[in-house]
């Protein structure tokens, strides 16, 4: 990296330019001649599709905020407005949310590849421990970003973590109200979390800058994990690496855009459907997916102040990795022992992962324990200790040794594949017997709107709608929708005139007028639908404190447990009719009370209700609401039917979602296709050195 | 194919990379619509622009009232016979953008004058009843317009436009 640039620019502007400001010359040696071993394989790429990840967040972000609201009042319904009003809203905030979980996801890939490579060793350990400030900082950004929708879980998220200071002694409590800004969470809480969102992504940035920096003066480090020593070890960046690095990304965008498009709330919590209440934490709070072994870890500790210092720990213990492991042998490939230990430790943090996930009791304990000590011990005993009684492998003289050589350790990754799936497998097998066996699961309804082709039914919106209009709007309010909704496309269908009708009928509260009081009119296309009750201090009054909720976003706030490996499934089926099934099941689910169950006052039995005693009283029954086109008047039809019209409240733009999804898949695949013929006419001459002529620089090849 | 001794043949290789890098540019433009779609009003506020009714009949004579349509001051201008009949004798050749008064009020409602009340020069909001041609004065850069909302002088290039709006009954319009 060191000596005169590659790069002599001809033309006179760009000698003047180059003269004062030497830019150009910094990009095309980093970009364009920057040797990069020829060995690497697709683990490689991470580094490049992380980078676009965070550019996509970055633009998608910078979106949400013209049109996000930083208020606890106010977020939540800004968040929705942006789903259901602005232009592609729904689109750029799936996008956002679930980037963030990929880009974990890559990174997850991209660390553990420089682990098993040795990618840490010297003389890389800047650039290691710049990579684990950049995860830290990544975490705290997913962290903020997680609190600004103002959900349930994002308001419990906001309270458990900064909680988690104030296990400090002395200074703790001080330390969690000075973060608060307040004696709870709250909006100060909020725009404060708003403020540092926006900031860390650009702290960031700075950070990736001088890990690619540090990258570039160390170099990159390859599966041989042996220095390259010849020029004909390394091929110039472009177009090598470029275009694997395009192909890869191409390839990973599907895999986005089959979340995106199809699964937008799988890697989400429905309980962040709800707004923020600080008097009630839902039943079963757990962090995003992607901070599940940190939490076990956390919980596995019996001591506040420990468990917290654990947590902390197991993340900074990655900084000294590269004084942890005493093998001089980089790549993992040439340590048989080291292997095994590698593959045991990923085991360890999956399984971790899912008892993150778990309810803190019981056997999830013990095993959270076994596990977070193994985690330590790896780092602590296992790393040294291997390092200095294994026998390495015999490591190769130089890259393209090991290049031409020809990839015969496959099998060993593989059959490591394998066993990590069977550990994971046995592990959550041997799951002891839960008490939601008593819960049954909800049975699955066929949808009109399932599946990647899937569309609404209109005759049954136009049904659910009459049944909530006729039933439920008693007691629950529609608040987010507006009556100009039913007559959009996409939805039940009726036409302007019916929806302004509908609209008519209702008493909207309006003013103030010129003499400065309220005043009542006829409702017009623009408005939003009118709850029963003016605030919910009133609807909780009407119904013995328990407040019905506003039916909106019901069909995305309620989800059931899905068990595995159903759960696993769910991903190639698109399963995301969670909350229908439940609704459907809950409003036929009214029943007797088993003889041994207590019920309390008023409430009632309800089978799939969790917990089984539900406020509300069988709102359905067949025959009272009058289908006109000669459907089935019975309850479960009834059920169906608004369980299908909520489903388009909370998704209105469901149709456009999958319609677009299919349209940017064949894209993506067709450019994946043709980047992967790109990418391998561009390196055929690498890979098949003997076909060159003969004294033909094989890398000279440009495109 | 840098070195010049080859021979220049499209091959395969170069129908490949230009469908590639074709592709991924269409691609790209097709990102770039959500991202700038986005910025367009959200259908909320287009519903939210809707027509609006205003009565007329507590406008006395001579008097100017300002109200709101999707964000924009309108005026309405009850004018006297006197400010009619000046409107109405204007020399075309005086007006720097010519239009008459029967162009800009409806017929059989002369009195009324109906006008987005926002400076064609940079925006401003003109005050009522001021400048010389009694009519309206823009005190951010001095345009002058007219009785009938013409401009007469200063930076402006244009009359004040008129909103789309109609009679409902004789003391009824709706804009929009
Ligand atoms: S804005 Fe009215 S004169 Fe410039």
């Amino acid at each position: 990296m060191s000596g005169p640039s590659k790069f002599q620019p001809t033309h006179p502007v760009l000698k003047w330019f180059e003269a004062r400001l030497p830019i150009l010359s910094l990009l095309y040696d980093s970009f364009v001649s920057y040797p990069t071993p020829r060995n690497l394989n697709f683990l490689w790429t991470f580094g490049a599709i992380l980078s676009f990840l965070l550019m996509i967040q970055i633009v998608t972000g910078i979106i949400l905020v013209m049109h996000y609201t930083a208020n606890a009042d106010l977020a939540f319904a800004s968040i929705e407005q942006m789903m259901r009003d602005v232009n592609y809203g729904w689109l750029l905030r799936y996008a956002h949310a679930n980037g963030s979980a990929l880009f974990f996801f890559a990174v997850y890939i991209h660390m553990f590849r420089g682990m098993y490579y040795g990618s840490y060793k010297e003389p890389r350990e800047v650039l290691w421990i710049i990579g684990v400030i950049i995860y830290l900082l990544m975490m705290a950004t997913g962290f903020l970003g997680y609190v600004l929708p103002w959900g349930q879980m994002s308001y419990w998220a906001a309270t458990v973590i900064t909680n988690l200071f104030s296990a400090v002694p002395i200074v703790g409590e001080t330390l969690v109200t000075w973060l608060w800004g307040g004696y709870s969470v709250g909006n100060p809480t909020l725009t404060r979390f708003f403020s540092l969102h926006y900031l860390l992504p650009f702290v960031i940035v700075a950070f990736v800058v001088l890990h690619v920096w540090a990258l570039h003066v160390v170099g990159q480090n390859n599966p041989a994990g042996v220095e390259p020593k010849s020029d004909e070890d390394t091929v110039p960046f472009t177009p090598y690496a470029t275009f694997k690095d395009l192909f890869f990304f191409s390839a990973f965008m599907l895999l986005f855009c089959w979340f995106l498009f199809y699964l937008p709330n799988y890697l989400g919590h429905a309980d962040n459907y709800i707004p923020a209440n600080p008097s009630v934490t839902p039943a079963h709070i757990v962090p995003e997916w992607y901070y599940l072994p940190f939490y076990a870890i956390l919980r596995a500790i019996p001591n506040k102040l420990a468990g917290v210092i654990a947590l902390f720990a197991s993340i900074l213990i990655l900084a000294f990795l590269p004084w942890l492991d005493t093998s001089k042998v980089k790549s993992g490939r040439y340590r048989p022992l080291f292997k095994i230990f590698f593959w045991i430790w990923i085991a360890t943090c999956i399984v971790l992962g899912w008892l993150g996930a778990m309810p803190a009791e019981g056997g999830y304990v013990i095993a959270s324990r076994i596990l977070t000590a193994w985690y330590f011990l790896h780092f602590i005993v296992v790393l040294p200790v291997i390092g200095m009684i294994e026998k390495p492998l015999p490591v190769p003289d130089s890259i393209t040794e090991d290049h031409i050589g020809g990839h015969k350790k496959k099998a060993g990754a593989v059959a490591a594949l394998v066993a990590l799936a069977a550990l994971v497998g046995l592990s959550v097998s041997s799951e002891p017997a839960r008490a939601s066996s008593e819960q049954p699961k909800p049975p699955q309804q066929t949808w009109t709107f399932a599946g990647p082709f899937g569309t609404f039914d209109r005759a049954q919106l136009q049904r659910g709608f009459q049944v909530y209009r006729e039933v439920c709007s008693a007691c629950h309010g529609l608040s987010l929708m507006s009556f100009r909704n039913l007559a959009e496309p996409g939805g039940p269908g009726f036409t302007t005139a019916q929806a302004a009708a509908v609209a008519a009928e209702a008493k909207v509260k309006d003013g103030p007028n010129d003499q400065g009081e309220m005043f009542e009119r006829p409702g017009r296309l623009a408005d939003r639908f009118q709850s029963p009750y003016p605030n919910p201090q009133a609807a909780a009054a009407a119904f013995n404190g328990a407040a019905p909720p506003d039916l909106s976003v019901m069909a995305k706030a309620r989800t059931y447990e899905r068990g595995f490996p159903t759960f696993l499934f769910d991903i190639l089926t698109q399963y995301q009719e969670n909350g229908v099934d439940y609704m459907v099941a809950l409003l036929g689910g009214y029943e007797d009370p088993p003889a041994d169950f207590k019920l309390p006052d008023g409430s009632n039995y309800n089978k799939y209700f969790p917990g089984h005693a539900v406020a509300m009283p069988p709102p359905l029954a067949d025959g009272v609401v009058a289908y006109t086109d000669g459907s089935p008047q019975t309850l479960n039809q009834y059920a169906k039917d608004v369980a299908a019209f909520l489903m388009w409240t909370a998704e209105p733009h469901l149709e456009a979602r999958k319609r677009l999804g299919f349209q940017t898949m064949i894209f993506l695949l067709v450019l994946t296709g043709l980047l992967y013929f790109t990418k391998k006419k561009i390196w055929h001459d690498v890979e098949h050195p003997t076909e060159a002529a003969p004294g033909q620089d094989p890398k000279a090849t440009k495109i | 194919m840098t070195n010049p001794s080859l021979p220049a043949e499209p091959t395969r290789r170069d129908f490949l990379y230009i469908a590639t890098g074709a592709v991924g540019a269409i691609g790209g433009a097709f990102v770039l619509v959500p991202l700038i779609a986005q910025m367009n009003p959200n259908a909320s506020t287009i519903a939210a622009g809707a027509p609006i009714e205003v009565d007329l009949a507590p406008i006395a004579e001579g008097q100017v009232i300002k109200v709101t349509w999707r964000g924009k001051p309108i005026f309405i201008s009850h004018r006297t016979k006197q400010e009619v009949e000046q409107a109405q004798s204007v020399k075309m050749s005086q007006l720097p953008d010519p239009q008459t008064d029967q162009d800009r009020t409806k017929p059989g409602h002369e009195q009324w004058l109906v006008v987005v009340g926002i400076c064609t020069h940079l925006g401003c909001i003109p005050i009522a009843k001021s400048g010389d041609y009694g009519g309206w004065f823009c005190p951010c850069h001095g345009s002058q317009y007219d009785d009938s909302g013409r401009i007469r002088q200063g930076p402006a290039p244009a009359n004040l436009p008129i909103p789309p709006y109609r009679f409902v009954s004789d003391s009824k319009i709706e804009i929009g």
